[in-house]
């Protein structure tokens, strides 16, 4: 029984020389990371960019769209890595998440798939006491709708066809409408399986609105983050759909370009109306970009989106992603750091970095009035 | 460091000697007081629980358009918000009952297995084999099922829709891969194994020997002496192993998020792939969601926590009711 006990309480003691360990290894961790804040003094541009520090220092933190993570990742490593005293963190929820985190001034910026609606512009102004939240469309990308079909390698499809499949009207591959799109093509008298993605999300309301758009006629529903057709199956996130689609003969699911490109999956060229069908790639998606409008008011850059545009080469299934700040009123600790991050992702260097990721640059006109837009911020 | 030099020396010396009767009454007094304080930490903690859940899940339903209980949607993002947790009621009900269907009759069979018929060399090892599955995270079975078992099981569906479709619940209406409720039940009948079936095991240990005897003694053969004293025995045992696994099963979350392709829809035809359940709508939408739609989830989770302690005090019922026969005999 004695020696029983002291076993025990030897492990005990074992358990608590561990957990005091991690104690001292945590502590570790976090003295490196003021260390590192405190170590740089801002201000130093790297030789290999072109990005202006200005002043920018301490940490910034940003918070929201999942879409647009992989951009910025891209952009925080270069940036950090040209501005040593920078620490920059963004979180990538979502949209919602990010709009509400920055409502509640926890952040510096925020990453949103929509613009801002009004009750929440109104909302910021308690945030930027002099201003209020603008728009900044800062990162764009085609929507690509992935295929799998053996045999089968390229596929043209128009709105109204997509919009049918994804309602499931149409059921089997060799529907006679995808047949008139595609001459030529060994279509196989297979189901189709759409999937769409089960959780809300920008992508989702980005399909939507283009095919209320485009097809009118055939896409009755609303366009929200959650998938309004009843029917198909659903998976979790870009990866969970593209996986799915990779996995299952007769798949037809819609993810970021990156998701297909990276997993080898063919993607449908869109018959836009133009001369010839329009292949899903960043350029493709840049020029529909440019045929969009801006529809914010003032400083807001919000934009309205050509979806039915039938300019030669233009890719209309596209998504447009912002960042969200005060136009002025930003907080005065964070405000250098955000206006020079947002210079340099604006800048040509910053959004070349998009094209290189499966993205689209914002073509030059909306570009400039970004620029203007920033540099403006106070 | 300085934390570990206290904790490491009393027991050398000081500790050992003093506890075996002098110090008797401090001692009691001092483990009364920690037993008594870990008792009600517990009941302070289920309740903070209870009111955390009420509130959020209050602030929500007062904000639902649509009915809480009856709305066939989740769309609290939406304008208006409408939300309703039927599909979801329905839907882990109905993969928790496929998962008990499939699950206990096994557990028994193996329980039965292990401590009747099989040669001791070979129950240990088939023992440990069947906790092993215990202890595999849930993750990994909704990968597995995602890419394994989901592929693997088109056969049987169209085994199922072909032979058994008139029952109309067999029925394969949908096209698409076994992402269904059928699918999910199979997974959780996988993971509720293990627990059915070491408790059901060591009840069946526990039928005593002259139980046993007695009906060898009449003449029974093995088969027999099971059914005539094994079963009788265990069966409240059996009842409250296949309600462990049954909480198990309705709360399960990351294999089931992994493997059913959800939808708002409730269809009887569990071969089609969609529906969905608590566990599997809170870990899907949590991330997306907003103040009100956490809030709606929350709601959800309180149903589920409902659900959880009514099949729970059911099975208490049915074990208190069962007492006194297995009682007298132990």
């Amino acid at each position: 029984m004695k020696l029983q006990r002291k076993n025990r309480l030897r492990a005990t003691a074992l358990g608590a020389l561990a957990v005091s360990g991690a104690l001292v290894l945590t502590a570790c961790g976090s003295d490196d990371n003021t260390s590192g804040d405190t170590g740089g003094t801002g201000g130093e541009t790297s030789a290999a960019s072109n990005i202006k520090c200005d002043g920018a220092k301490g940490q910034l933190l940003a918070s929201g769209s999942s879409a647009q993570k992989n951009a910025m990742d891209l952009w925080i490593k270069n940036y950090m890595a040209a501005c040593p005293g920078v620490e920059i963190n963004y979180k990538s929820s979502s949209s919602g998440e990010g709009i509400i985190a920055f409502n509640q001034g926890t952040v510096g910026f925020a990453g949103s798939d929509s613009a801002l609606k009004p009750e929440e512009v109104a909302e910021s102004k308690k945030i930027c006491k002099t201003g209020q939240g603008i728009n900044l469309p800062m990162v764009g990308g085609p929507i690509a709708v992935g295929f799998h079909l053996e045999g089968v390698d390229s596929l043209t499809l128009d709105a109204s066809t997509l919009a049918k499949i994804f309602d499931n009207k149409i059921k089997k591959w060799n529907d006679p409408a995808i047949a008139k799109l595609n001459d030529g093509a060994k279509l196989p008298d297979k189901a189709i399986q759409a999937f769409h993605r089960s959780e809300d999300s920008g992508t989702t309301q980005n399909l939507g609105k283009y095919l209320a758009a485009a097809a009118p006629e055939d896409w009755k529903y609303e366009a929200e983050k959650k998938w309004p057709a009843p029917g198909g199956q659903a998976a979790s996130g870009s990866s969970g759909v593209a996986a799915q689609v990779k996995q299952v003969d007769g798949a037809i699911g819609y993810f970021e370009l990156s998701y297909a490109s990276s997993q080898s999956i063919s993607t449908v060229d869109i018959a836009t109306g133009g001369a010839t069908p329009v292949k899903a790639t960043s350029e493709n998606a840049s020029k529909a970009i440019g045929a969009a409008k801006i529809k914010g008011t003032g400083k807001d850059l919000a934009l309205d989106l050509d979806y039915t545009t039938k300019a030669e080469g233009a890719y209309p299934l596209v998504l447009v992603t912002y960042e969200v700040a005060c136009d002025s009123g930003n907080k005065s600790d964070t405000l250098a750091t955000v206006k020079s991050f947002l210079t340099y992702t604006a800048s040509d260097e910053g959004q070349k970095v998009l094209a290189d990721a499966g993205y689209a640059p914002i073509p030059a006109e909306i570009n400039a009035k970004v620029r203007e837009t920033v540099a403006g911020l106070s | 460091m300085a934390s570990i030099t206290p904790i490491d020396t009393p027991p050398a010396s000081p500790a050992p000697p003093k506890p075996a009767k002098s110090t008797g009454r401090a001692g009691d007094k001092i483990f009364l007081g920690l037993s008594q304080g870990s008792g009600i930490l517990l009941l302070l903690l289920m309740a903070s629980i209870a009111v955390f859940l009420s509130y959020r899940a209050a602030l929500a339903v007062s904000k639902d358009e649509g009915n809480f209980f009856t709305t066939f949607d989740w769309n609290p993002a939406g304008d208006p918000p409408v939300f309703g947790i039927a599909v979801l009621l329905f839907g882990t009900v109905v993969s928790s009952i496929i998962a008990m269907v499939i699950a206990v009759p096994i557990a028994v069979g193996i329980a039965l297995f292990i401590s009747h018929y099989a040669p001791r060399r070979l129950a240990a090892p088939l023992a440990y084999v069947v906790d092993l599955l215990a202890a595999v995270p849930s993750i990994i079975y909704g990968i597995w099922g995602a890419l394994f078992l989901v592929p693997y099981l088109e056969g049987l569906n169209l085994w199922l829709d072909q032979f058994l479709g008139w029952t109309y619940i067999f029925e394969k209406t949908e096209v698409g891969v076994a992402r269904s409720l059928f699918t999910v039940g199979i997974l959780l009948a996988i993971m509720i194994l293990p627990i059915v079936t070491s408790v059901s095991r060591e009840v069946f240990l526990q039928v005593p020997k002259m139980n046993e005897e007695a009906a060898l003694a009449l003449g029974a053969t093995r088969w027999e002496v099971i059914r005539l004293s094994v079963l009788p025995f265990g069966r409240s045992g059996v009842i409250s192993a296949s309600m462990l696994g049954l909480g198990r099963a309705l709360g399960e979350t990351m294999a089931v998020a992994t493997v059913l392709s959800p939808s708002f829809l409730i269809s009887m035809h569990v071969l089609n792939p969609g529906g969905g359940t608590f566990a599997q709508n809170i870990a899907a939408k949590f991330d997306e969601a907003n103040q009100l739609g956490r809030d709606a989830l929350i709601a959800s989770g309180l149903v589920l926590f409902v659900l959880t302690l009514l099949v729970n005090g059911a099975a208490r019922l049915i074990i208190a009711r069962r007492k006194e026969y297995s009682g007298a005999n132990a």
